[in-house]
């Protein structure tokens, strides 16, 4: 679906590694574009004209996310440079103030390092919730690690590895009625299903433009107002005070407080575009899309008998596999001399080995500009007994 | 060296790597390695007495081209002198860069001649000798 919208779909290759990033549309090029050669201004800083037209294009931004996501207000939505700094920002500015070294935290060992590795940081317990047999993540398996000493479940809305969607609005019903709070690792779901944090009820949500076809280096940071107003910035300088002395430092009003000098300006108004062209498909039509042509690639896949595939019942955007006898990053080198771009390694889950077995595989991460003639050539690519050899290039 | 014997030298050496699996001896000096734009990544002993290199072991996951450029280096390398070693390391590196250097000192790792041709695979290349030159040059 809208191939033409991407410059880069005119060249010869197949773009299969959409969960480390997503391909870039031509509006948001020129969204940036724009930015530089038209309104080059820093927000909230001047307040002649152009840099007034700045400052309103990110705010917009703002009030775009907060439709997007169906946040209750626009100053419950931070820009950050990613997900990593939005969950860093939530963990060290606010539960680094809210636990004491009794609280336990749930985490399950197919998050990524940007959610374990802060909380790991911050030394508090973690209890690490089972998988099921197929990896997947469920209320049960939360349940069963919650004590009395719980007080946050962080996870990821769609996992980055074995690519299961977690049921986040039952998690959080479930979480609040016992005093805990919820954290929302959504850098995989935002623009490849429906998230809203009001219905889902959701305490805290970090995500990243640059996983649904926005622009690198612009994040969000969402957390309930009554959350939002106790984050601590962890990061300060310009533009967050509205004046200090020797002896006294006075914050300006959430979510200002907490963006602290230069931000990425026009990612940021690029970040509306972005929102903007999602919307003009569908998160549901592009969820829908991409659910299909999984279940089309994973039928053709199962049926090569050189492959072991580990998530193979999963209803979502990725693959992960190898081919036997093959390391995974020698199956990437060979399937980039065919022009298919996929991911090999551990994909930024260290913990992930202990459940599957498997340290590092081959991931297929499927969007909905990919088709259906692109997965026949990754399967006919894999349906050869030499892929060692020939990844070898020589 | 011939494609076909390049292919093969790869291949066995990396579906039946020398000196695999590692000691925990303690005489051994014991580094690690990960390839900082992949995957691969290496654990490596190497035992020296007397100026001589005299057992290299190692372990980790890695790709074809690392694992079999570490092997064949492995297995040129014991019983040479410190320097011998250092010299062939040397050169060799210097093949995968495409510089100037003594191809009559690398025997099988001419086996790389080439890999300069593929930017991605030369930090593979180059990962465990990298290694065994960091200990030499520091013990």
């Amino acid at each position: 679906m809208h191939r033409d919208d991407f410059n880069i779909l005119n060249t010869n290759i197949i773009y299969f590694d959409n969960g480390a990033t997503s391909l870039k549309p031509k509006c948001v090029t020129d969204s940036i574009n724009k930015y530089y050669s038209e309104y080059p201004m820093n927000a909230h800083r001047g307040d002649y004209n152009l840099s007034m037209l700045t400052s309103n294009l990110y705010e917009k931004s703002r009030d775009k996310v907060k439709e997007f996501i169906n946040a209750k207000s626009s100053k419950e939505i931070v820009f950050t440079s990613g997900a990593t700094e939005s969950l860093n920002m939530i963990i060290n500015g606010y539960f680094k103030h809210a636990l004491n070294s009794n609280d336990e935290v749930i985490l399950s060992k197919s998050e990524h390092a940007s959610l374990i590795l802060p909380f790991m940081e911050l030394g508090v317990k973690i209890k690490y919730a089972d998988l099921d047999e197929d990896y997947k993540l469920s209320l049960d398996n939360i349940s069963q690690k919650v004590t009395n000493n719980t007080k946050v479940i962080a996870l990821s809305h769609i996992s980055n590895v074995i690519g299961d969607k977690r049921d986040i609005k039952s998690i959080c019903e479930f979480a609040h009625k016992n005093n805990i709070l919820v954290v929302v690792d959504a850098a995989q779901s935002l623009g490849h299903t429906l998230v809203d944090v009001t219905d889902m009820d959701i305490d805290f949500l970090a995500g990243s433009a640059h996983k649904f076809c926005g622009p690198m280096g612009v994040g969000i940071l969402y957390a309930k107002e009554e959350l939002m107003k106790n984050i601590k910035p962890v990061t300060t300088g310009g533009g967050v005070t509205s004046s200090f002395r020797e002896d006294e430092i006075v914050y300006k009003d959430y979510p200002f407080n907490l963006e602290a000098g230069t931000r990425n300006v026009p990612g940021v108004i690029a970040l509306a575009d972005t929102i903007d062209y999602i919307n003009s498909i569908g998160v549901n039509t592009i969820e829908e899309y991409v659910s299909d042509l999984r279940k089309y690639l994973i039928t053709k896949l199962s049926k090569l008998d050189n492959l072991d595939i580990y998530n193979k019942d999963i209803d979502g955007s990725t693959i992960i596999f190898n081919v036997k006898g093959v390391f995974a990053q020698d199956t990437s080198l060979y399937l980039d001399k065919k022009n298919i771009c996929v991911r090999s390694g551990d994909h930024c889950d260290k913990m992930l080995h202990e459940v599957t077995g498997v340290k590092n595989t081959v991931r297929v991460s499927l969007y909905f500009y990919n088709t259906i003639e692109e997965c026949d050539k990754l399967v006919e690519a894999l349906d050869n007994k030499n892929i060692l050899e020939e990844s070898l290039g020589i | 060296m011939d494609s076909n014997i390049k292919r093969e030298l790869i291949l066995d050496n990396f579906n039946y790597p020398n000196n695999k699996g590692l000691t925990n001896d303690p005489s051994y000096i014991k580094k690690s390695n990960k390839n900082p734009s992949c995957i691969d990544h290496f654990d490596i002993e190497l035992k020296i007495e007397d100026g001589i290199v005299k057992d290299i072991r190692f372990d980790g996951e890695a790709c074809a081209i690392a694992t079999s450029s570490l092997s064949i280096a492995i297995h040129r390398f014991i019983g040479k002198s410190k320097e011998e070693v250092l010299n062939i390391i040397d050169n060799y590196k210097k093949m995968v860069n495409e510089e100037e250097y003594d191809s009559s000192i690398l025997e099988d790792l001419l086996a790389f001649d080439e890999i300069y041709l593929q930017e991605s695979r030369k930090t593979c290349a180059t990962l465990g000798v990298n290694i065994i030159e960091d200990i030499l040059e520091n013990n």
